[in-house]
């Protein structure tokens, strides 16, 4: 039928010399049970609760996953669809991301939200262009020293090719940005931070928005727990002008570190700079309800080099996932999960504290904090081999704070193993 | 022709999520509190969200019913050209879910994390293997990404010579994310059309690469599904003048095990790992975008870098010249795990027939379909085909008419109006896993679709017919904007 004599025929356009003669060097072909059997002893080798005890976050948080999540996730109709660019056969994806972006209007009290993003530190990177694009003149930003210091690397390498300037802010005793420091800086065009911020530590977003609206700038607000606007007033009612963040603790199991959730939200007046697919209402034509993917204007394949961003896959199902998880915990369970996280964190802090540590920084937390651990290295690699790890060290970050543990207690930590830790620790 | 596929049967309407529910209702199971609990500044807190609550069943019925108005994969079959719609096997999801992966913490110390490193390590090996390239960074979470990680490595090239570069070559074939990712790093792209065959020639690349154009973008096989013979010829050029070469690697499918891009003289090419080694696509991501290169373009690739030592895998921050980090951990691993064991359930021979068996069905469609549709390059193609409404016209019937009829039969429409090079495209991709009687089913309808084109062309323009909803307005829709409830 195509011409050939034998399968070998099918590439005449490929000249003989690039054709390979030999075959490729890989690993002979496993059967599913052999596979089964591999896979498991090298999942063996990482190590995960209930055999070790875990207090790290610092931008991948330990939360409960409902089963009806994972049960849900197994519907293949959503798992093995592509971008919904045929509507009329994808309206549980469209219906389903329309609702996801309406919880994150919510969960951040701001006007729309995309698709989707990669993770938080690609949003985060994403929003300062903006603010760049939307001032023209400006050349400036300013990133809070207490940004996730990995969402900052991001940001230095989206810049690289730029001319842009980014100035870090330092921070104060009590652990958050120093907001009078920006005020000797000329030219900026927005400003970032993060809250709750590295430190664990809840930010004054109000005077942030004040300070940088008052220049004419725009205020951007990260966040690397999701979690925490469960209770916490959003970011929008600040004045935020773009939110952006990591959405992994929605239902999403840490994977070692991907995919988690890129969050991007804005106010109405950016709705047509942001990067991404938005989902849109609409109605078919016997004017029944219906959903498509709407403002394409502003994307690469309509725009080319001229698109708000070359984004193109992001991670709808993360965003599906999302949006199943906080359909499931609703606004009662969603606030009394958030409560829970905050609990846990306030015990474990006021325990060290009884046994003698210092909390460096005090200002007010969500579920994470920081502690001074005398003599830390040794200390930290005597815990490791009792199997509990005591956080993250964070002196690689910032070398002035030698000692300092970043320690993370969500609502899947039980009071036993944070008396066990203080206990450890203390010995 | 046997019974048609598409009918219409019982599906459910659902309302929006915050129609449904009463407040009190849960569906998680709150865990005990074994603290007492401290409450947060009121000045900082709210009630909540503003989110329905909904009980377990509440949500299950919900996106059960949603879940019913989609097409996947597993649906049927889904020839979405350089999509790459493959079939998804599910031993890879049951891998990805293993405890030791799905749970691991990426700031685990390197001896806790030692299974996840591994994984990553190897995975970037058996991709230099079928590439032929030096190095691979697995980092780039999708795609475009991986361009964007292309752009950024081929920028920090030209920076380390002090010999920065203003503008990039991008064909007229390319996806709409190469000139905006060549953008995003400053470029200016320059434009080129490809030749008479639907293939570049080197003799144009030559007449405009210059010593301020930093290289080429090129996808091979291109979009219109044919191999870019002077590649190999275009790749000396671009060389010649201190350029690179870079591959979108989008449509690899076609090359598994029959060539190494390197030996075409391609210097960075992006893989799409849910397109090529078969994990799902996820209604709109997660993807991967692992990015490769050669030996000269290392230094530069994204940090952290996964590394073999004595005493086990390490991650490894200390490249000085590296275009530093790209996501805030190691890219997507739940989509390298699966990757990671398509490759190893196929292995070598399996790779290449697969990619043998994309290029067979792809020929075999477009034999059995360029009587009744126009196809605008008459050549042996590889892992797709592209047609034209050309033929369709004067009943006023269009592509979009045809690949909403489509929808009917069963089958998911082609990638249409795409490329932009062929007026009316229809860019068929079947993918080696469709059987001979999945491609037999799908060429009698779209040979039925003809016939109702002549017979019938307004049945065809109010298509598709026993979908959930019918046409949607999109104009009202980008008008004024509705993006939430």
């Amino acid at each position: 039928m195509v011409g050939v004599q034998s399968i070998d025929g099918l590439f005449p356009t490929i000249p003989e010399k690039y054709k390979l003669k030999n075959t490729l060097n890989l690993p002979p072909p496993l059967t599913e049970w052999e596979l089964d059997e591999q896979m498991e002893q090298l999942a063996g080798k990482t190590a995960v609760s209930p055999e070790y005890s875990l207090f790290l976050g610092a931008g991948r948080y330990d939360h409960y996953i409902p089963s009806s999540i994972r049960y849900l996730l197994g519907r293949s109709e959503f798992s093995t669809a592509y971008t919904p660019y045929q509507p009329e056969i994808s309206q549980g994806t469209l219906q389903g991301i329309y609702e996801f972006q309406t919880l994150i209007t919510k969960l951040l009290e701001m006007d729309i939200a995309t698709a989707s993003h990669y993770d938080g530190a690609t949003a985060l990177a994403e929003a300062l262009l903006i603010s760049l694009r939307k001032s023209k003149e400006k050349k400036s930003v300013a990133v809070s020293s207490l940004v996730h210091p990995h969402y900052r690397d991001v940001v230095k390498t989206y810049f690289s090719p730029t001319e842009y300037e980014i100035v870090e802010i330092p921070f104060t005793k009590e652990g958050r940005t120093d907001l009078d420091r920006m005020d000797s800086i000329e030219n900026l065009a927005g400003m970032a931070l993060q809250s709750p911020n590295f430190f664990g530590v809840i930010e004054d977003l109000k005077t942030a928005g004040e300070k940088i609206h008052g220049r004419d700038g725009i205020l951007i607000v990260s966040f690397t727990e999701a979690l925490a606007y469960g209770i916490l007033k959003g970011p929008g009612s600040s004045g935020a002008d773009l939110v952006v963040g990591e959405g992994q603790s929605l239902g999403i199991p840490k994977s070692f570190g991907g995919p988690g959730l890129g969050i991007f939200a804005s106010t109405n007046d950016l709705m047509r700079s942001i990067p991404g697919r938005l989902v849109g209402k609409t109605r078919d034509a016997d004017g029944k309800m219906g959903f498509v993917l709407t403002l394409a204007t502003r994307e690469q394949h309509i725009r080319r080099e001229k698109a708000t961003s070359n984004i193109c896959t992001n991670n709808g199902l993360c965003a599906m996932t999302a949006a199943m998880y906080m359909a499931s915990t609703g606004n009662t369970g969603i606030r009394v999960i958030a409560q829970q996280n905050h609990d846990k964190a306030e015990y474990l802090k006021q325990e060290l504290k009884s046994a003698g540590f210092t909390i460096p920084f005090d200002g007010p937390t969500f579920n994470e904090f920081i502690v001074v651990i005398p003599n830390g290295q040794n200390t930290y690699q005597r815990l490791l081999n009792k199997k509990i790890v005591a956080g993250l060290p964070i002196e690689k970050y910032y070398p002035q704070l030698k000692d300092h543990y970043l320690l993370c207690a969500t609502e899947t930590v039980k009071k036993s193993a944070m008396d066990d830790l203080v206990r450890e620790l203390a010995s | 022709m046997n019974e048609k596929r598409g009918a219409s049967g019982l599906i459910l309407n659902e309302p929006l999520l915050w129609e449904k529910g009463s407040t009190g209702r849960c569906g998680i199971s709150i865990p005990k509190n074994d603290v007492k609990t401290s409450p947060l500044d009121k000045n900082m807190t709210r009630e909540g969200p503003g989110f329905p609550d909904l009980s377990e069943v509440d949500v299950i019925r919900h996106y059960t019913r949603l879940s019913q108005w989609n097409f996947g994969v597993d649906t049927g079959m889904y020839p979405l050209g350089s999509c790459t719609m493959k079939y998804n096997p599910k031993t890879n999801e049951r891998q990805a879910s293993l405890k030791g992966f799905n749970e691991s913490h990426p700031f685990l110390p390197d001896a806790l994390s030692q299974g996840a490193l591994e994984l990553i390590y190897s995975l970037e090996n058996f991709l230099k293997e079928i590439t032929g390239m030096d190095a691979v960074s697995l980092q780039p979470a999708a795609g475009a990404h991986g361009e964007l990680t292309g752009m950024l490595l081929i920028h920090a090239y030209h920076r380390a010579r002090e010999n920065q570069r203003s503008k990039i070559i991008i064909p007229d074939t390319a996806h709409g994310t190469n000139p905006a990712s060549a953008a995003l790093c400053g470029y200016q792209p320059v434009n080129i059309q490809s030749g008479e065959k639907g293939i570049l020639t080197a003799k144009s690349v030559a007449a405009i690469m210059d010593g301020d154009t930093a290289g080429i973008m090129v996808t091979n096989p291109n979009t219109l599904g044919l191999y870019e013979e002077e590649l190999p010829e275009i790749a000396e050029h671009i060389h010649e003048k201190g350029g690179l070469v870079y591959c979108d690697g989008a449509n690899m499918n076609a090359l598994m095990g029959i060539l190494k891009v390197r030996d075409l003289g391609v210097d960075i090419i992006h893989l799409n790992l849910h397109k090529t080694f078969s994990t799902p696509h996820g209604g709109g991501g997660p993807g991967a975008g692992p990015v490769a290169c050669t030996k000269n373009i290392e230094p530069y690739l994204p940090i952290p870098r996964i590394v073999k030592k004595d005493n086990g895998f390490r991650l490894d921050e200390h490249h000085p010249e590296s275009i530093g980090r790209i996501m805030t951990f190691y890219g997507h691993f739940g989509v390298m795990v699966k990757a990671y064991s398509y490759i190893l359930s196929l292995g070598a021979e399996g790779l290449k027939k697969a990619s043998r068996y994309a290029v067979l069905n792809a020929n075999y469609i477009k034999e059995k379909l360029k009587d009744t549709y126009h196809l605008p390059y008459d050549r042996p193609c590889m892992h797709e085909c592209v047609f034209s409404d050309e033929n369709h016209r004067s009943y006023h019937v269009s592509t979009l008419d045809i690949a909403k009829r489509l929808i009917d039969y069963g089958f998911h429409p082609p990638t249409i109006y795409f490329p932009l090079v062929v007026s009316g495209a229809i860019m068929i991709e079947p993918t080696e896993t469709e059987s001979k009687e999945e491609l037999d089913q799908f060429v009698e309808a779209m040979k039925a679709i003809s016939d109702e084109a002549r017979e019938h062309p307004e049945y065809l323009k109010n298509a598709p017919h026993l979908s959930k909803v019918k046409r949607l307005d999109e104009t009202a829709a980008a008008r004024k904007p509705c993006l939430c409830g």
